[in-house]
C-alpha cells in the first residue's frame, strides 16, 4: 500500500497504524501521530487502518522556542 | 514573591527556550546558568533512522524543569489544535504555548485564528499560554475564552529589537494589573529584558538572543540577573521622570563663598 509518512511517499504492507509503525522502525520512541491531518492517540493505534494515499505524519520532541 | 502560572508556584521569571544552540552541551549549560524553571519545547517529524528527536527527549528530561510546548509555525486554527493534541500526549502535560502565525515576514500571530484556537483548547482542558500582541482588545477576548496568561510580543520573533512599543506594552500591564503577563519575542539583550520587567511584567521568555549568544552560558546568566534587577527595581517603586534638573545634594548648609 502506497501513503505518505512524513510527506515521503513510503510502500507498507501493513494497514493498522500500530504495526505499519512497528514495521517502519517506530517501535517504542516517544511520538505522536496524525492521519490526514487528525490526530490519532496512542491509545487508539491498533484500531485505526490506513487506505491506500493516506498521510501519516509522526512527530517527536524537537528544539523550540 | 514567585510567580503564580495556571496554580502553578514558579520561582523564577526567566523561561527559556530550547532552539538554535550550538550544541546539546551548550543548551544544558545555558539552562542551568539561567535558573530557569520552564523551558519551551516543539514537535518536528521524527525519522525512525536518526531518531534525532529521541535524544533531545532524553537530554530535556535529564534537566528536570517544566517543559512548555509550543505550536510555532502553525498557520491555521486545525494545524494548532492538532499539535497541540500532539504534544499533550508526547509532553504529558496540558500547557500549551499558542502560536498561530499569521505571516511569514514578521511571524506576527494571527490574533483572529488565535482567539478561536484558545477556546477549542481551553475547553479541552489545555492551559494555555497565547503568544500576542500587544492589543488590549484581542487580549481581553484570549480572557474571556479561558486564558489565564498573556504573552505578548516585544518585537517580531528573533529580531533582537527589544520593545518595538513600551507604551502598548505599559498599557497592557496597566489595564490588566493582575493577569501574568509574559513578554515573548524581541528581546535582544538583557537590558530589554530589564525594560519589560521594570514596567512590571510578570517574565520574559527568551531564545533567540541567549542560543544566538557567542558565549550562550554567560548570557543566559546575564538575562537572569537582568530580570532580578528589573523585577526588584519595579517592586522598589521607582521615582518619576522630571524635565528639569532637581539637586540631590541638600542645599541647606550651603556656605555663600
Amino acid at each position: 500500500m502506497n501513503i505518505l509518512v512524513n510527506n515521503t511517499a513510503t510502500v507498507v504492507h501493513e494497514k493498522n497504524l500500530l504495526t505499519i509503525l512497528t514495521e517502519l522502525g517506530y517501535e517504542n520512541l516517544t511520538i505522536a501521530t496524525a492521519i490526514n491531518g487528525e490526530f490519532v492517540p496512542v491509545s487508539v493505534r491498533e484500531k485505526v487502518f490506513l487506505c491506500e494515499g493516506d498521510k501519516l505524519e509522526i512527530l517527536a520532541p524537537m528544539q523550540g522556542g | 514573591m514567585s510567580l503564580i502560572l495556571y496554580d502553578e508556584k514558579i520561582n523564577s521569571r526567566l523561561l527559556v527556550g530550547s532552539a538554535q544552540y550550538p550544541s546539546p552541551a551548550l543548551l544544558v549549560e545555558s539552562v542551568k546558568k539561567s535558573q530557569t524553571e520552564i523551558i519551551t519545547v516543539s514537535l518536528r517529524r521524527e525519522s525512525s533512522g536518526s531518531q534525532s528527536g529521541q535524544e533531545f527527549w532524553h537530554l530535556i528530561n535529564q534537566l528536570k524543569i517544566r517543559v512548555l510546548p509550543n505550536t510555532a509555525g502553525c498557520f491555521t486554527v486545525k494545524e494548532a489544535v492538532t499539535t497541540a493534541h500532539m504534544a499533550r500526549e508526547i509532553f504529558n502535560t496540558n500547557w500549551i504555548k499558542l502560536e498561530v502565525i499569521g505571516e511569514e515576514d514578521t511571524l506576527q500571530p494571527n490574533v483572529f485564528a488565535l482567539v478561536e484556537a484558545a477556546k477549542i483548547l481551553t475547553e479541552d482542558g489545555f492551559k494555555v499560554f497565547p503568544y500576542t500582541t500587544d492589543d488590549l482588545i484581542v487580549a481581553n477576548k484570549l480572557l474571556e475564552v479561558g486564558c489565564e496568561v498573556l504573552m505578548p510580543w516585544a518585537a517580531p520573533i528573533g529580531s533582537g529589537r527589544g520593545l518595538n512599543n513600551p507604551y502598548g506594552l505599559q498599557t497592557m500591564r496597566s489595564h490588566f494589573p493582575h493577569v501574568p503577563l509574559i513578554v515573548d519575542a524581541g528581546i535582544g539583550v538583557p537590558s530589554h529584558a530589564t525594560q519589560v520587567m521594570e514596567l512590571g511584567f510578570d517574565a520574559v521568555l527568551i531564545n533567540s538572543a541567549i542560543a544566538g549568544a557567542g558565549q550562550p552560558e554567560a548570557m543566559a546568566e546575564a538575562f537572569s540577573l537582568a530580570i532580578q534587577a528589573g523585577r526588584l527595581a519595579y517592586k522598589s517603586i521607582p521615582i518619576e521622570a522630571r524635565d528639569m534638573a532637581t539637586p540631590s545634594t541638600p542645599i541647606m548648609g550651603k556656605a555663600f563663598l
